[in-house]
């Protein structure tokens, strides 16, 4: 590990200002000092966030606010959200392991980097850690790596799931600065790879994720995150989806539909959406829905069971949520 | 990730490394021949500046002090002050310079779960916690479970059911255990299968260590 000065500011505004060049923001940690021992990432200012008040979860009549220091094993296991929006605490729970989620903040979940091997080995070339050194991954192993979003520059996956559960339910974020604040969703906060993979979302130098917003979603109680992965349990998605559905006499009202791990950021289907709704409630209208989910899709040598994989996801999520 | 000269352990090499050797130092023998072998260049570019005393545990002097951060923490109920390069996690802040080895290094990238400990009660990662980030919170080891010589129901049960083979990861298998049963993931294998994924077993002693934790957690409920 590259050696760092390390302050720990005691307000908002101060964090941002402290905040200089080659600076990072510390909050659990589980991303930034594993990459800082792999040399990933070198920053030589850490801004440790932990003291600072963003915390709470708190459920109002217009939705969820959840402080972005929160730790995942919090949310998850409070009993708002059990109950109200059980899809990001089966997202929460179904990521890493216990102590991790003790560990890691819900802002910090949405910033964590990609599991690309390429990425985290720093003796190969990777467009995402050294801009224009190349992609080996497009030519190499790319079993993991993603089928929608891609680019010639970039085919990571983004790994959060508590990011898809979010995006699928239309969440934004706060972000604030030493001067501004701003919400955007979370739909919008996050970038395709394009030329510039090394820029992954719209984050300014100096800004912090305060504040996750969830808008009040009442069909959110039925809904339900289906994770796919090599082994059962602590392993990141090969594919995942996180649906909510509004049933009524048997048929789709409304539904919500985003997926992971297939993806370059989390990705919304508002197209499956579009034909789910007005649609019965039924195994077949959920296979024909998600007949267009992998539209677009440019597989890799080794991840074309991706397109598959992603509508039989998909279809698994609907099963189980329409059952609730 | 590089060592912290202040924290070598190549300073419990016993004066005559052939004769009497605890396994205890013969293992801090290898540690330390193979840490050698992996920081041979900072060694060496600190033993420059220190005089040759960067073998023998000694701080470097020149172009690090400045750099320390004091860190005042409480470990197994005593209270601790620490001057840790920022860079020193708190697995080897408790290790190399509390000599508190019941805590395993494994991965030391937060995949294996060997370094559990509790942070104010709760089970974390000590590869992926620094030293510095533990200013003024309470760490419990594997080293302040039990009362003395009483062993904590975990550790009684992982004896009692043969919860383990080399033993390597069982001071993490045990502190996770004891936040599953605290956090009352217990309610059938499969809960505790998931809630214990976070610490892996290679010589497979799973199903053993799943016995442990419900014949521990009965006792924990029984208050005994």
């Amino acid at each position: 590990m590259r050696t760092f000065t390390y302050k720990v500011p005691s307000s908002i505004r101060q964090a941002t200002s402290d905040f200089g060049q080659s600076s990072d923001f510390l909050a659990g940690g589980t991303t930034l000092i594993d990459l800082m021992k792999l040399e990933v990432m070198t920053p030589s200012q850490l801004v440790d966030i932990n003291r600072l008040p963003m915390r709470g979860i708190e459920l109002a009549s217009d939705g969820l606010r959840i402080g972005a220091l929160e730790k995942m094993s919090d949310v998850a296991e409070n009993q708002e959200v059990v109950a109200n929006y059980p899809v990001i605490s089966q997202a929460l729970l179904k990521s890493a392991s216990a102590q991790l989620r003790n560990m890691a903040s819900m802002g910090g979940n949405l910033l964590q980097r990609t599991r690309c091997g390429y990425f985290r080995d720093v003796s190969t070339p990777c467009n995402k850690r050294q801009p224009g050194s190349g992609c080996p991954a497009i030519d190499g192993w790319n079993r993991t790596h993603a089928i929608l979003g891609t680019s010639s520059s970039c085919v990571a996956t983004h790994p959060s799931d508590l990011a898809v559960a979010l995006v699928a339910l239309d969440a934004s974020i706060l972000l604030q600065s030493e001067n501004n604040n701003r919400l955007m969703k979370l739909d919008d906060f996050y970038q395709v790879p394009g030329e510039t993979p090394d820029k992954e979302n719209q984050l300014r130098p100096g800004e912090l994720i305060t504040e996750i917003v969830v808008p009040r979603l009442d069909f959110a109680q039925r809904s339900t995150y289906v994770k796919v992965r090599d082994r059962e349990s602590y392993e990141f998605a090969l594919c995942s989806a996180a649906v909510a559905l509004d049933i009524r006499d048997s048929r789709i009202a409304d539904a919500r539909v985003a997926a992971g791990g297939v993806a370059t950021v989390p990705w919304r289907l508002p197209a499956v959406e579009a034909a789910l709704r007005g649609a019965p409630a039924t195994v077949e209208s959920f296979e024909a829905a998600t007949e267009v989910a992998a539209d677009g899709a440019k597989p890799l040598r080794d991840n074309g069971f991706k397109v598959s994989l992603l509508k039989r996801t998909i279809v698994r999520a609907l099963l189980e949520g329409s059952r609730l | 990730m590089s060592r912290n000269l202040n924290d070598s352990s190549s300073s419990d090499l016993p004066p005559d490394a052939q004769a009497g050797s605890s396994r205890r130092q013969f293992i801090s023998r290898l540690a330390a021949i193979s840490a050698g072998l992996s920081v041979a260049a900072p060694l060496a570019r600190s033993a420059t500046t220190t005089e040759g005393n960067a073998l023998e545990g000694k701080s470097p002097k020149k172009g690090t002090e400045e750099d320390l951060v004091e860190i005042n923490f409480k470990v197994n109920g005593r209270h601790q002050k620490l001057e840790v390069d920022p860079r020193v996690t708190l697995l080897d802040a408790i290790r190399d310079r509390l000599g508190l080895t019941g805590t395993k290094k494994g991965c030391d990238r937060g995949a294996c779960g060997a370094c559990t400990v509790h942070m104010n009660g709760r089970r974390v990662l000590s590869c992926l916690t620094l030293a510095l980030m533990t200013q003024g919170e309470e760490i419990t080891t594997i080293e302040g479970l039990a009362k003395g010589d009483e062993l904590h129901p975990v550790q009684a049960a992982f004896i009692g059911c043969d919860g383990f083979q080399c033993g390597y990861c069982t001071p993490g298998q045990i502190m996770s255990a004891v936040g599953c049963i605290n956090e009352g993931h217990i309610r059938s294998d499969t809960e505790i299968q998931e809630f214990m994924s976070g610490n892996l077993c290679r010589c497979g002693a799973y199903p053993n260590i799943v016995d442990a934790i419900k014949i521990a957690a009965e006792q924990m409920k029984a208050g005994r």
